[in-house]
């Protein structure tokens, strides 16, 4: 297991390191000028030389690299051209909100998940089956902005039970923050969790064909134990890559449901930033999405090692 | 006393008949083989033994285990008796053991399911001891082995002691050995025998072959479209076979081929000195890759108009052989040459000699796309031709390669699903003919049928040769096929060539140690004319 871990480590590093190249080029090599394209078109010469020299665009680009490389390993961002504040700060603010809203989503869509999509394997063609997959088919349809908004509709404005938006801070406690994020979070796992419960029900029928589900059975085994025992780890690895794919959507994909409950998130500052222009704030937030990306495919290659000892014994 | 009565026994699943009145019984420590071919029931049979049926089977008559009835059990009652009661193994080892649970979890779950009382730890030394019991001493295949960690042999054996560790009064074997190389189906053979007589466990073994059985069962119970057509003691059984199917599945079993005369040798593929490696995983992380030598130093030579044979257990090395004669791989050491050509230039194949060569694969269900029709599927080679036959000379070739196959042309229009398994192979044998190729390489391609297919597929293939002049590598592990049409074999072993010669003298002489072990353990049918004596 130790080997395998290394060896998807390694293989991190190396993603870390081309993804970090890639994105450079792509904001280097894009047609025009950077500091033109932020100031746009009617900028003042001598603006345009501040900037510049500001970027650092009078520089070599390997030097413009590995600076930019350097100052990221230290933690050290830049300094966003709209706010007049260091890129680290904003994000780091930005995360706070971001992050425990993903992972608080991406639970209760697991929560939701699991137990719906072992509810309908385990009950194949019946009723309850095609209840749920009717259910997810709803929720997948559904836009999970005009959820978010009868969420509002129903817990904040006729019940009052939550705060119709806006976030108090962390530091007014877990609580209290767990409560603000909890509309957010329902909107957005909704159509995870639809998603995740059809693949939990598909790789477990995958899995309930297989020949040792019958040496299961012939055990003595009923069959709520063969699936339990048996079916359920053997189902996880496509379920882990979806929960993988998932986490890193939540991470950033979340604009809209940001916007409808007045979130500082990340989403809103990708979003902002962009229309800004600022390049700066940009780049350092692809770069570090990317970093989460490549992060929980490492995760969920561990998991793999754990669920499957032929995945450890491979490498 | 009886153990197992299954009486008046039919079953449908959603409408479709599949058992009709099937009765038969088995005697504790007795040997009960129920053979057919495929679709006979005899599966089904087993299963429902267990009952262990698939949604929608509705049966009606008895199914006694002792003084209980199976069909009237309740479905906790039932998973009582299966895995304590009644044990059972299944073809395809590979398959039928939890992949990400070890060896020893896996047996002494029996255990723990049937005896909650029982602690972690006994069940697993009960499991250890079982699991000596079937040949997997601890020292060499402690508990916390997987199963990727073992040989389809070995996984067969674990799958046995998960069946007997609770000491059951019957054990069903579902076609315990069909996935498994001879020489290891004699071994399993003999341990289920062993377990039966030392247990005074009654076995009811479930097999397509009439050899495998001979031999060791006491009596035997013949099936054919879910009827039982005879059954008696095995001796009597095979002596009177009153029954013509009877008759006629041990005449296909041991049919052999008359093959006309192979012309005076002129050399068409030769094969020197050719060795094939595969790199192995890293063993540290920047440590040298290490290599497996999967064909090892490897000459021969195929004349024009011979019938060769190539004959191994899996992992020797004859598929990997294979796929270097077609060029579909490079070979590290040696030259593989058809008519004086290298098969393989540079990075690809040799079109020039491609065209010459064509395959017949031994899977008639996997080896074509269910979406194109049976013309498109048997003019797949033309894609070789620099000319191919376009129009009214495209459909006279597909007409001429389907009525020689045995097909009517008019079959050209079909899809794949709607034909058997043993036409499937007459139209994989009509697509490898359609550009008469100099060489054809048959891999296992009569494996998967059934005897009585199988004997009209040889037939087949003499016939072939009599009007094509064919010239074929035979690749097989069954060696009483290769026996009947090879005019001469190869034996290989770990990646070379332990022996080869004409194929009657290999057979009735073997020199070498290994085809000596191969020709003892291949199960064979008793020579009626001697039982008959």
């Amino acid at each position: 297991m130790l080997r395998y871990a290394t060896k998807r480590f390694l293989s991190l590093l190396i993603s870390l390191a081309v993804a970090s190249l890639v994105i450079f080029v792509v904001i280097e090599v894009a047609p025009g000028d950077p500091a033109s394209f932020m100031l746009g078109l009617n900028a003042q010469p001598e603006t345009l030389a501040a900037l510049r020299s500001e970027l650092g665009l009078d520089q070599s680009r390997p030097e413009r690299y590995l600076e930019w490389v350097s100052g990221m390993l230290q933690g050290d961002f830049g300094t966003s051209y709209t706010y007049r504040t260091p890129v680290t700060e904003m994000i780091g603010d930005r995360l706070w909100v971001s992050v425990p809203l993903a992972l608080y989503a991406l639970a209760l869509s697991i929560l939701v998940a699991f137990p719906a999509g072992i509810f309908a394997a385990s009950r194949r063609g019946q009723a309850g089956d095609v209840g749920v997959m009717g259910a997810t088919q709803l929720g997948v349809a559904v836009p999970n902005f005009w959820f978010a908004m009868i969420l509002v509709l129903i817990f904040s404005i006729n019940l009052r039970w939550f705060s119709a938006g806006g976030f108090v801070g962390w530091d007014k406690g877990l609580f209290a923050g767990l409560h603000a994020l909890t509309l957010p979070a329902i909107a957005l796992a909704l159509p995870q969790a639809a998603i995740l419960a059809r693949v939990m029900r598909s790789a477990l029928l995958d899995v309930l064909d297989e020949d040792f589900m019958r040496t299961a059975r012939a055990k003595g085994l009923t069959a709520r134990q063969a699936l339990w025992r048996h079916g359920l780890r053997n189902a996880l690895i496509p379920v882990l890559t979806i929960i993988g794919l998932q986490f890193s959507f939540l991470l950033a994909g979340s604009i809209i449901i940001e916007q409808v409950f007045y979130l500082p998130g990340l989403g809103r500052l990708v979003f902002q930033s962009i229309s800004a222009r600022d390049l700066i704030v940009v780049e350092s937030v692809v770069m570090l999405l990317v970093f989460s990306v490549i992060l929980v495919n490492f995760l969920v290659d561990l998991a793999y090692g754990a669920v499957d000892p032929r995945l450890r014994a491979r490498t | 006393m009886t153990l197992l009565s299954v009486s008046n026994l039919s079953l449908s699943i959603h409408g479709l008949r599949i058992l009709d009145g099937v009765t038969f019984s088995v005697a504790p420590g007795e040997i009960v083989a129920v053979t057919g071919e495929s679709g006979s029931g005899k599966s089904m049979t087993a299963l429902a033994a267990m009952q262990l049926l698939p949604k929608g089977t509705t049966t009606s008559g008895h199914v006694m285990l002792g003084d209980d009835d199976l069909t009237q059990m309740s479905e906790a009652a039932l998973c009582g008796v299966r895995g304590n009661d009644i044990g059972m193994v299944f073809q395809e080892p590979m398959t039928a053991l939890n992949p990400v649970q070890t060896i020893g979890r896996q047996v002494a779950e029996t255990i723990r399911v049937h005896e909650p009382s029982v602690s972690r730890a006994e069940a697993e030394a009960r499991a250890a001891d079982t699991l000596a019991r079937v040949g997997l001493p601890q020292d060499r295949f402690p508990l916390s082995r997987y199963p990727h960690e073992l040989s389809g042999g070995q996984r067969q054996r674990v799958v046995i002691a998960i069946a007997i560790a609770l000491r059951p009064r019957l054990l069903i074997a579902d076609e315990p050995t069909t996935a498994l190389d001879v020489t290891t189906q004699a071994q399993i053979l003999k341990l289920l025998t062993r377990l039966a007589r030392e247990d005074g466990m009654g076995l009811l073994m479930i097999t397509h072959d009439l050899a495998v059985v001979a031999d060791m069962a006491d009596r035997i119970v013949v099936m054919r479209k879910g009827q039982i057509v005879e059954q008696g003691e095995t001796q009597s059984l095979l002596r009177d076979m009153r029954h013509p199917y009877t008759k006629m599945l041990f005449e296909a079993s041991r049919h052999e081929v008359d093959l006309p005369e192979a012309p005076a040798p002129m050399p068409l593929l030769e094969v020197k000195d050719v060795c094939r490696d595969y790199r192995l995983p890293r063993k540290t992380l920047f440590g040298q890759p290490g290599h497996f030598r999967a064909v090892d130093n490897v000459s021969f030579t195929l004349n024009r108009g011979e019938r060769l044979g190539l004959v191994g257990e899996s992992g020797c090395g004859k598929s990997t052989l294979t796929r270097a004669i077609l060029g579909l791989e490079p070979v590290q050491e040696g030259s593989i040459l058809l008519d004086g050509q290298p098969v393989f230039t540079g990075t690809k194949p040799n079109l020039d000699v491609r065209r010459k060569l064509q395959v017949v694969f031994q899977d008639p269900f996997g080896s074509f796309n269910p979406r194109h029709r049976v013309d498109r599927l048997v003019t797949e080679p033309f894609h070789l031709l620099d000319n191919a036959p376009q129009g009214a000379e495209r459909t006279r070739a597909i007409d001429e390669a389907l009525t020689a196959v045995g097909l009517t042309p008019k079959d050209a229009r079909k899809y794949i699903h709607e034909f058997s398994g043993g036409q499937r192979q007459r139209i994989a044998i009509a697509r490898a003919l359609i550009i008469r190729p100099e060489l054809i390489l048959f891999d296992e391609a009569v494996s998967a049928l059934d005897v009585s297919v199988r004997a009209q597929i040889l037939d087949l293939l003499a016939d072939l040769c009599s009007h094509y002049d064919l010239t074929y590598l035979f690749i097989s592990h069954d060696l009483s096929v290769v026996r009947s049409v090879t005019d001469r074999v190869l034996v290989m072993k770990s990646g070379q060539i332990v022996e080869a010669g004409e194929t009657g003298q290999v057979f009735d002489a073997p020199q070498h140690p290994y085809t000596q072990a191969l020709i003892a353990a291949a199960p064979v049918l008793p020579d009626l004319s001697l039982a008959a004596g």
